[in-house]
């Protein structure tokens, strides 16, 4: 697996990539803080600027943009666009997602640091909407990232995504948005689901 | 149009020409002819563009008929080839010569349908399935629906519903009496004049 | 020895008077963008919880030493370049450190956090940091030299290389100040100004479209709360130059104030209205005319 990715890359040989560049520990949980008065002020301090990371594997992702524009102007209630998953908290999943995007989706979900939170957006994500017979789309995005709120609706208005947002704001303000300790828990459980539909695993196993 | 017919009909065995429209012609001809075929039509006859490559499977016959869509820019129609291959051990001859572009159209018919395309560059590279294993999915013997159940975790409590019927009495109910209502009049009155007459 | 270690202090205090300001105008800023786009916007404070949420992050990782060293070395270049000039000139706490050539350091230390960024995005091996630090080091030498020439100008109408000094000569009267005394010079600065505060049409090295966010791609956590804390000192700090240099520097706070955000709108209205240059446009832009008015500056200083 690792000389196709040596191949595509054209690296000189006997040059590892993936142990060079990625990271094989597996993902600790890690408690949020004891103190009660700290965590909860902390959960605020997530709760009120979420970095967005938009993922737009489907049809859903056109709903995402008029968020940014003035008629809904998502950075009134502290959610921004932040381009890169080491910097974003949020990943909204922007629809149907296939065998191929879901590898991407992977990668991108572990490379986000520690309180992250995972939004479904439109039904494909929630049953599989009306891809839910395909062969090469996912049925329940939940299976193999964990997911803290749902979207449903084929498509979901602004509005309806506006108030998913306010849900998480409840979930993260009530410490009840720990997706990342619940993945790094069920490693193993996500990891086989994960590798029951990703055939050729051309990856690191976990890449931080 | 005509002559372009009338020639692929002499020089390459076609069969009939199903004529669709006044600027899209089918002809069908032997698998083997086809290769030749389409250079005549690119050289010759003007048919430069290459609109795409289409296969159906006839699980019934037991073929896959191929379909290629040519189109010329001088005479500004459409002419279709199309050839049947056995289903079993499906294979055919590559285009990519004639037109490099119909390399793709070949990597997803062998990716999709499993025809083979013997020398087409990268044909056996996945675009979309990576690492798929068993029959191809756009066969018809390939049960996606079973698949989707064994392999992606389904949901429980989904409904199925008729679109039309379900749109019916959620949304336009009061459109839907109506629309009995007159159906019963009409039905009424046509009974009426027939015992009349 | 206790007179440094008082000043020392004084810096400290003023470094985190500098730093508050910076982060309000950061948000006001964005608020000014937002309107402009017929938007609301966040609130005001929203820079500072952006950085109490990237300080809470539980996890966070590194890529090497250099890594670790490429916030700091940034963070050092915005309080280095406000440590060596006066904040408020004649003010006893908010005076600063001062030597005689203090105005070559300065331009180092502008320079200085660009580096360091480079050398720490490099180490995180992300091919759109390696971009953004190539068009950001690219364009902010082009407009660095109208900038030293508008400096070069200034040390020979003033015969002096300590900015204090050069603050001095302007106290009086706006009839002083370097903006009427010498206008050619405070032309090419300016010019240069729109360069180096990295606001549209100059920011083709974060190109949010492109390259997703230029430089800072890989850094995450902890390293982005230092990085966004720079950003508001290092852009209050390049403000409160520019003020002292062509602007007759502050006699108090509020003076500081009013003139900083003066200088400050002139850049932000210009970077709504224009879109952003790509980086050959930019640096073209800064050879032709910025760097012409600023030889002509030069040349006119050295005539008299």
């Amino acid at each position: 697996m690792s000389d196709e990715i040596k191949k595509v890359n054209g690296i000189d040989e006997g040059f590892d990539e993936i142990s060079e560049y990625f990271c094989d520990a597996r993902p600790s949980p890690v408690s949020p803080s004891a103190n009660r008065i700290v965590r909860n002020f902390q959960n605020w301090a997530q709760a009120n600027s979420i970095f967005i990371l938009g993922f737009g594997t489907g049809c859903g992702a056109i709903e995402l943009r008029p968020l940014f524009t003035a008629r809904y102007d998502v950075s009134r209630y502290g959610l921004f666009p932040r381009p890169t998953p080491r910097q974003s908290s949020l990943f909204i999943i922007g629809g149907y997602a296939s065998i191929k995007t879901m590898k991407r989706i992977i990668r991108s979900y572990e490379q986000i640091q520690n309180p992250k939170f995972v939004m479904g957006l439109g039904s494909c994500t929630v049953n599989g909407g009306m891809y839910w017979d395909s062969y090469n789309t996912i049925n329940r995005l939940d299976h193999y990232i964990p997911v803290d709120v749902y979207v449903a609706g084929c498509m979901p208005r602004p509005e309806s995504l506006i108030a998913g947002f306010d849900r998480l704001k409840e979930l993260i303000m009530e410490g009840k948005a720990e997706g990342a300790n619940t993945y790094a828990e069920n490693f193993d459980w996500y990891k086989n689901n994960q590798k029951k539909i990703i055939k050729n695993w051309n990856m690191p196993e976990y890449n931080w | 149009m005509k002559d372009t017919i009338d020639k692929i009909r002499s020089m390459f065995d076609g069969g009939d020409a199903d004529e669709k429209r006044e600027d899209l012609v089918f002809v069908t001809v032997p698998a083997t002819q086809v290769v030749d075929c389409l250079g005549y039509l690119r050289d010759r006859a003007g048919y430069r563009h290459l609109v795409m490559i289409s296969a159906v499977d006839y699980i019934e016959r037991g073929v896959f008929q191929l379909t290629y869509l040519l189109h010329s820019y001088e005479k500004q129609n459409d002419i279709g080839i199309r050839a049947d291959i056995g289903r079993d051990d499906a294979s055919m001859d590559s285009i990519h010569r004639l037109w490099a572009a119909a390399q793709v159209y070949q990597r997803e018919l062998r990716e999709m349908f499993g025809i083979d395309f013997p020398g087409s560059p990268r044909v056996d590279e996945p675009m979309l399935l990576e690492g798929w294993e068993g029959i191809p999915p756009m066969r018809r013997d390939f049960d996606t629906k079973k698949y989707s159940e064994e392999t992606f975790f389904p949901r429980e409590g989904r409904k199925t519903a008729d679109p039309a019927t379900h749109m019916a009495e959620k949304n336009y109910a009061s459109e839907e009496q109506v629309k009995r209502s007159v159906k019963d009049l009409v039905r009424g009155r046509r009974k009426r004049k027939g015992n009349d007459g | 020895m206790m007179e440094v270690l008082k000043q020392a202090g004084y810096s400290l205090a003023t470094l985190m008077v500098v730093m508050n300001y910076g982060l309000l105008l950061v948000g006001l800023v964005t608020i000014i963008v937002a309107r402009v786009h017929g938007r609301i916007g966040p609130p005001i404070w929203q820079p500072y919880i952006n950085i109490l949420k990237t300080l809470s992050m539980r996890t966070a990782l590194s890529h090497g030493i250099m890594f670790y060293l490429g916030p700091v070395f940034r963070i050092v270049g915005g309080i280095g370049l406000l440590f060596f000039m006066p904040v408020v000139y004649g003010s006893s706490w908010m005076q600063n450190f001062s030597f005689a050539g203090d105005v070559i350091l300065v331009v180092y230390f502008v320079f200085f956090g660009m580096l360091g960024m480079a050398l720490g995005a490099a180490e995180s091996g992300h091919p759109y940091s390696a971009i953004g630090i190539m068009r950001g080091l690219a364009q902010n030498t082009a407009a660095e030299l109208p900038f030293a020439l508008a400096l070069m100008a200034l040390a020979a109408q003033h015969q002096t290389l300590s900015i204090t000094d050069i603050v001095a000569a302007q106290q009086g009267g706006i009839a002083h100040w370097n903006m009427i005394t010498n206008p050619v010079a405070t032309l090419a600065g300016m010019l240069a100004f729109f360069g180096m505060m990295m606001h549209s049409p100059f920011d083709v090295h974060l190109a949010p479209q492109e390259i997703p966010i230029g430089p800072p791609t890989e850094f995450h956590s902890s390293y982005l709360a230092l990085m966004q804390t720079n950003r508001s000192i290092f852009h209050a700090a390049k403000l409160i130059l520019f003020m002292n240099l062509f602007f007759g520097g502050a006699t108090s706070i509020f003076v500081m104030v009013v003139k900083t955000f003066a200088l400050l709108m002139v850049v932000v209205f210009a970077g709504v209205v224009f879109p952003r240059y790509r980086v050959e446009q930019s640096i073209r832009w800064f050879i032709r005319i910025p760097l012409a008015v600023g030889i002509l500056a030069v040349v006119i200083s050295a005539w008299k």
